[in-house]
């Protein structure tokens, strides 16, 4: 019995160090898979929320996003390949924006790996970073999305009611805007 | 001795997720980053101490100069910092940070000093992924290690360790920091101790 009750002790602990992992990968999410589920904070600027299409406090999911595909930017500001990139996803916001077949249907969010709140602040304003950026000092989403290396994109497709689906997953730059956004386009279904 | 087997896993397995450092690395670096796993947080023994003077020293640096702490002395206060080794996960993300915050220590006065055990040659390879560092980056190659000696931060493996000091203008040292070697100090601790540094 004693012998037993270590042995489940043992069990339970190899879960929680993360030993044994469930549910997260350690590869990040591919394209058609299913977005692991995390939350992230309502932003306090009320121009961020609007972005979003959220609002009030707390916490929200990607699919409560008010578009039909986020891209999602893991990186860091120690990274220098995120700094060097930074312009050019400004760039890609510009043109979203700037495009009334997307504006409004594709958003963009940043998530700062191991970054804290500071941290992630000084990227925002060294760069001019004008989409949200979010700190994630403790790494939880980073582990959540298989520690990538950093700069790494996502594309979810969205919608309210509906998982939020992979359709674009891949480490480093984005080389060819036009081409990143046309892809996008078919993949997510915007006419 | 059977008994203690069980009981002593579990407590290496809560040991080994107290210190088991999640940490991020920027593909700029390809796929040249050797992992060393989970070091021992901190294995030296500090030799100096907040108040004191800070040990004098001369060391080469990547742009061929060679760089002295007593040259600062009345005109800047000087952050060092100390990571373990080239080419390892957390060190090759932490200075490109402090590269993109060059108007903070400008605004408190201050130079930055990037320092290793590593050869010139590693460190100029491995500071180009970077970008252009504004602050100078000096080995403490040869005799080895021994300016991290004189301040008690050389690891028994020959290595530095993740460690800053502040130094004001009159070469005393006013913040030591001797981090945890697997993970990266916040930077916010450093922005607050620079803002206390006497005007």
């Amino acid at each position: 019995m004693k012998r037993t009750i270590e042995v489940g002790v043992l069990l339970v602990l190899l879960f929680f160090t993360g030993h044994i992992t469930l549910w997260a990968g350690t590869q990040p999410p591919q394209e058609n898979s299913i977005l692991p589920d995390f939350q992230l904070p309502i932003p306090a600027s009320t121009a961020q929320q609007q972005y979003l299409g959220l609002q009030g406090k707390g916490l929200f999911r990607i699919n409560q996003i008010k578009a039909k595909a986020v891209i999602i930017e893991i990186f860091s500001m120690y990274c220098p390949y995120c700094q060097r990139e930074a312009p050019n996803i400004n760039k890609l916001y510009q043109r979203i924006e700037a495009d009334p077949e997307l504006e409004g249907k594709v958003k963009i969010i940043g998530v700062g790996a191991g970054n804290s709140p500071f941290e992630v602040d000084i990227f925002r304003k060294k760069y001019q970073v004008p989409f949200p950026l979010f700190s994630d000092n403790n790494f939880t989403i980073h582990k959540c999305l298989g520690e990538t290396r950093t700069p790494y994109f996502f594309v979810v497709a969205t919608g309210p009611g509906t998982p939020p689906k992979v359709i674009y997953s891949k480490l480093g730059g984005i080389e060819d805007l036009d081409a990143f956004l046309k892809s996008i386009r078919v993949r997510a279904g915007i006419k | 001795m059977k008994r203690y087997l069980l009981p002593a896993i579990i407590g290496a397995l809560i040991f080994s997720f107290s210190t088991a450092a999640a940490q991020t690395h920027s593909f700029a670096y390809k796929n040249n980053i050797y992992n060393p796993g989970v070091l021992k947080p901190v294995d030296s023994k500090l030799k100096v101490r907040v108040g004191e003077k800070a040990p004098d020293f001369t060391l080469p640096s990547i742009s061929g100069k060679k760089v002295a702490l007593h040259q600062f002395l009345g005109r800047k206060n000087v952050v060092l910092s100390f990571v373990p080794a080239a080419w390892t996960p957390v060190c090759s993300d932490q200075w490109p940070g402090y590269n993109i915050v060059k108007d903070v220590f400008d605004q408190h006065d201050s130079i930055l000093l990037g320092i290793t055990v590593d050869n010139l040659p590693t460190l100029f390879a491995w500071t180009n992924q970077m970008g252009n560092l504004w602050f100078p980056v000096l080995s403490d190659f040869w005799p080895h290690g021994q300016v991290c000696g004189k301040y008690g931060i050389l690891r028994s493996d020959g290595m530095a360790e993740r460690a800053l000091f502040l130094i004001d203008k009159k070469g005393i040292i006013r913040y030591i920091d001797v981090h945890d070697i697997n993970k990266r100090p916040a930077l916010e601790v450093l922005v607050r101790e620079l803002q206390e540094l006497p005007k």
